[in-house]
């Protein structure tokens, strides 16, 4: 039997793998595992899986054409990217092929690019195009003017953050792996040969660690005696405008990177928003997550130089990503094979795309410690509901649409509270469903979808 | 007999309503009415008090009773009213994709109403800065919560906005038990009547906080105090609740109009319209809080009243769809509706032009022109920002077809 996702006392009994951090990277790496037949048990401190980094971030499926060369981020993006890509196509995760133009808007910057196009064929990326001024309004003619240039970098997409993570937790959990949410962890302790874990639901037993505990995966590191790196929450603010603003672009627009930021980029959303962001500034405070006036006023400023017509249209959310920026430009994956311990640590902007990748390194680097797995993964039948817009969705073929703005059905939003790893919240809910995610925030729908959320049974 | 041999209405609320009652009384079958929501009736359904009906029915009722009767009217005129049925695509002029809970399909009716409402900005379009913390939301969600479902929402609460539907929000706050510590405005003075204003600071202890705005919203899970901001001084202070009320500050719920091609008017938002409510695509009229956010629910459906005939005409007629000449209010005022001019002189709904201001104008002349031609000028009163004032309709027939845009303006 199955112990409570939320509540209660943490399973007893020892596990081949703890898994700490229920992000993207962690869902990751416990589906990997427990599809592999090593028995798992997936912590996590916040009560839903996906609800740090992993749910407020730009949801670019990178290529990792601008990754720095030679680092082990570029290499396992790269992976990553193909590797997401194939599992999306299995499993019914929402992506689209939209295609990156990166724009210079200054001489300067479009010498960049040149450089720019050399860094992606270190990286191993081939397919970067310069284009020129005539091409780049022709097929973006809503941006700003004073462009100087642009990079193609056909590669590039979108996918949903959200369901990336729940396909990731679901099909683990369906292979037999504890999730226990509510769970911060506060101290790791070896006992004989196992690691015993107490968290906020008491102790977890197992003879593996894994640390993918993103903003506080330094935290974690130290418990275990490591001092190699340490994490600061690099705040990333973002405006998504209404999805009357669709039609003003077609691709995803880069900024020419910086030493400090990739900077602030325009974006389709899968949902069929524009993204406007993010801001890059480091806090001291890995829990606030609240927007600013100067960083919304500053992106609204460079929005109007980008694509003047965005900023006229009405925004429908803001929100804050904190990404785990550490001293190192680069992932902290570190094996310590005497201590049945892997850090992957360290993670930021590019841990989507990355994640199956940083998976696979994790399991293979458990495997060379004596982790004993299955050389297949069990087949799975998981097919996740599609909540973007490149793809068909329950409402067009009809249904008792709740959330207007979204057009979320009411099978939808039953299917979410009774599925393997229902919501906490109604933010759980919105990255299930996208109910409230919409123009209005509520205004028809939030009273009803509430009590939807209320009068739910099961296991909260 | 297909629903599409017929008018389709779509949005069931006070507008729609009329609009589709007064089709009937002019002979037109099929009527129908197309609801997203389980019922009919509109956001009056959720407004539990009083002060519906004055203008369309002479005698005052509250919100959901006032709902209520037009269901029965709309019932008993034989008008099929489809609930839980959305408008989900628009394909070509006046092709319709619709989902309801059994399926979805297509229709392709002669003509269309667009009665769609609107919305008050939630928090996030008004890019007020914080944390996201559970407690923020909408007078009309409160009011869903309070009213239709019984549930306590908070403690204490601060209403952003000091319009009429800010008071109203003072006065279901104090029905679900929560109290008010101050309603904010960044205008100098509230927009609403003496007597609203006065009723809450007597009844319930409510201040106004004129020329100040909401800098920050604080909280993890729960609202803890927002920051408030003196726009004069630019002095800040905590205030603490546990609810924030975003109020008024309307916006058309024009999605369906956007799809259906109609040009969209820059200071309201809503559809460019002529006297007789037509948008600029043929055979797709508009009435209500889609054209001017937000007028009183009667007012609305004095305008399904006045575009019935407009689509009967159509219906009956050539399928002529008259050009018009473009009107433009100037800043301070904000927009002016109808918003297209019939040089027919053509009557607007109840003889008049609605029109707004962003600013307190106190005795304002207001000057209506066509070129270097004088349409119309004259007194309108006190100008009060979320507020509609109103100029006779009798100059329009005045208007030269071919003479360029006629712009209204403060004189």
């Amino acid at each position: 039997v199955s112990a409570a996702l939320r509540q209660g006392p943490a399973p007893a009994g020892q596990f081949d793998v703890a898994v700490v951090g229920g992000g993207a990277v962690g869902c990751a790496i416990a589906r990997g595992l427990s599809t592999r037949s090593a028995s798992c048990v997936l912590i996590e401190a916040s009560a839903d899986v996906g609800a740090g980094t992993s749910k407020a971030n730009t949801a670019i499926l990178h290529t990792g054409f601008d990754a720095k060369p030679g680092t082990i981020e570029s290499g396992l993006v790269a992976r990553g990217y193909g590797l997401l890509r194939d599992y999306a196509a299995e499993v019914g995760i929402p992506t689209a092929d939209l295609g990156a133009l990166m724009i210079a808007w200054s001489p300067e910057q479009r010498e960049a690019l040149i450089e720019v196009a050399a860094k992606a064929r270190e990286n191993g990326y081939e397919d970067t195009r310069p284009v020129d001024l005539e091409e780049l309004y022709a097929r973006e003619p809503n941006i700003g003017p004073g462009a100087e240039g642009a990079l193609e970098i056909p590669g590039e997409g979108i996918v949903c953050p959200f369901t990336t993570t729940l396909a990731y937790a679901t099909e683990a959990v369906g292979a037999g792996c504890e999730l226990v949410l509510n769970a911060a962890v506060t101290a790791v302790r070896r006992s004989g040969d196992l690691h015993e874990i107490d968290t906020a639901r008491g102790p977890v037993r197992a003879r593996y660690l894994v640390n993918a505990a993103g903003l506080r995966s330094d935290e974690v590191d130290a418990m275990l005696g490591h001092s190699d790196f340490t994490v600061t929450a690099r705040r990333g603010e973002l405006i998504v405008f209404d999805k009357l603003a669709r039609g003003l672009l077609n691709h995803v627009l880069l900024p020419v990177p910086t030493e400090k930021t990739k900077g602030v980029l325009v974006s389709p959303t899968i949902y069929g928003n524009v993204l406007l962001g993010p801001t890059a500034d480091d806090i001291e405070d890995k829990t606030d997550r609240s927007t600013t006036a100067e960083g919304l006023a500053s992106l609204m400023e460079a929005g109007k130089r980008i694509m003047p017509g965005l900023v006229d249209h009405e925004v429908t959310a803001t929100y804050v990503g904190l990404r785990a920026a550490t001293e190192h430009r680069d992932y902290q994956l570190e094996t310590h094979p005497d201590q049945n311990y892997v850090c992957a640590g360290g993670i930021r902007s590019t841990g989507i795309t990355g994640s199956l990748a940083i998976a696979e390194w994790v399991r293979e680097a458990l495997a060379d410690g004596g982790l004993d797995l299955d050389s297949t993964p069990a087949k799975t039948d998981l097919r996740m509901p599609n909540i973007g817009e490149f793809g068909e969705r329950p409402y067009q073929r009809g249904g008792r649409i709740v959330c207007f703005c979204e057009r979320v059905t009411r099978g939808e939003i039953d299917s979410a509270l009774h599925g393997p790893i229902p919501p906490a919240d109604l933010d759980g809910l919105r990255r299930r469903t996208r109910t409230l995610m919409g123009r209005c925030q509520g205004f028809f729908c939030g009273a009803e979808v509430a009590e939807l959320m209320e009068g739910r049974d099961g296991d909260r | 007999m297909a629903i599409d041999d017929g008018p389709i209405v779509i949005g069931g609320g006070p507008s729609g309503l009329a609009a589709a009652i007064g089709l009937r009384e002019l002979g037109i079958s099929p009527v129908t009415v197309i609801e997203r929501e389980g019922e009919a009736g509109g956001i009056p359904r959720h407004s539990n008090h009083t002060g519906f009906g004055w203008k369309d029915f002479r005698k005052v009722m509250t919100g959901p009773r006032y709902a209520a009767l037009y269901r029965d009217h709309a019932e008993a005129a034989g008008i099929e009213v489809l609930t839980e049925t959305m408008v989900t695509d628009w394909e070509g002029p006046r092709g319709l994709k619709i989902t309801e809970p059994r399926g979805r399909w297509d229709v392709q009716p002669p003509a269309i109403v667009l009665a769609t409402g609107c919305r008050e900005r939630p928090r996030s379009a008004r890019l007020v800065p914080g944390s996201r913390p559970a407690g923020v939301m909408t007078t009309s969600t409160l009011q869903q919560l309070v009213h239709l479902r019984g549930q306590k929402v908070g403690r204490r609460a601060v209403i952003v906005g000091a319009e009429h539907v800010s008071f109203s929000a003072v006065a279901t706050l104090a029905h679900g038990g929560a109290s008010v510590a101050g309603l904010v405005t960044e205008l100098p003075h509230h927009q609403s009547l003496p007597a609203f204003r006065a009723g809450a600071a007597l009844r319930y202890r409510a201040p106004v906080w004129p020329r100040t705005k909401v800098s920050a919203i604080h909280g993890s899970e729960r609202v803890e105090s927002v920051e408030l901001t003196d726009l004069d001084s630019e002095s800040t202070r905590t205030v603490e609740c546990d609810l924030v009320i975003f109020t008024a500050d309307w916006i058309p719920d024009h999605e369906l109009a956007v799809m259906a091609g109609c040009e969209l008017d820059a200071g309201s938002r809503g559809p460019l319209i002529d006297q007789a409510l037509r948008t600029t695509q043929p055979g797709v009229f508009a009435a209500g809080n889609l054209l001017h956010p937000a007028e009183t629910a009667d007012v609305c459906a004095l305008d399904g009243r006045h575009v019935a005939p407009s689509v009967a005409a159509y219906l009956r007629g050539s399928g002529d769809w008259p050009a018009s000449v473009r009107m433009t209010a100037r800043a301070p005022l904000s927009w002016i509706a109808p918003n297209l001019l019939l040089a027919t002189g053509h009557p607007p709904p109840r003889g008049r032009f609605l029109l707004r201001s962003t600013e307190f104008v106190r005795r304002a002349r207001l000057r209506v022109r066509q070129g270097g031609r004088e349409l119309w000028s004259g007194r309108v009163g006190r100008l009060v920002p979320g507020r509609s004032s109103y100029i006779p309709a009798n100059w329009a027939g005045k208007v030269d077809p071919n003479a360029g845009p006629v712009t209204v303006a403060v004189k």
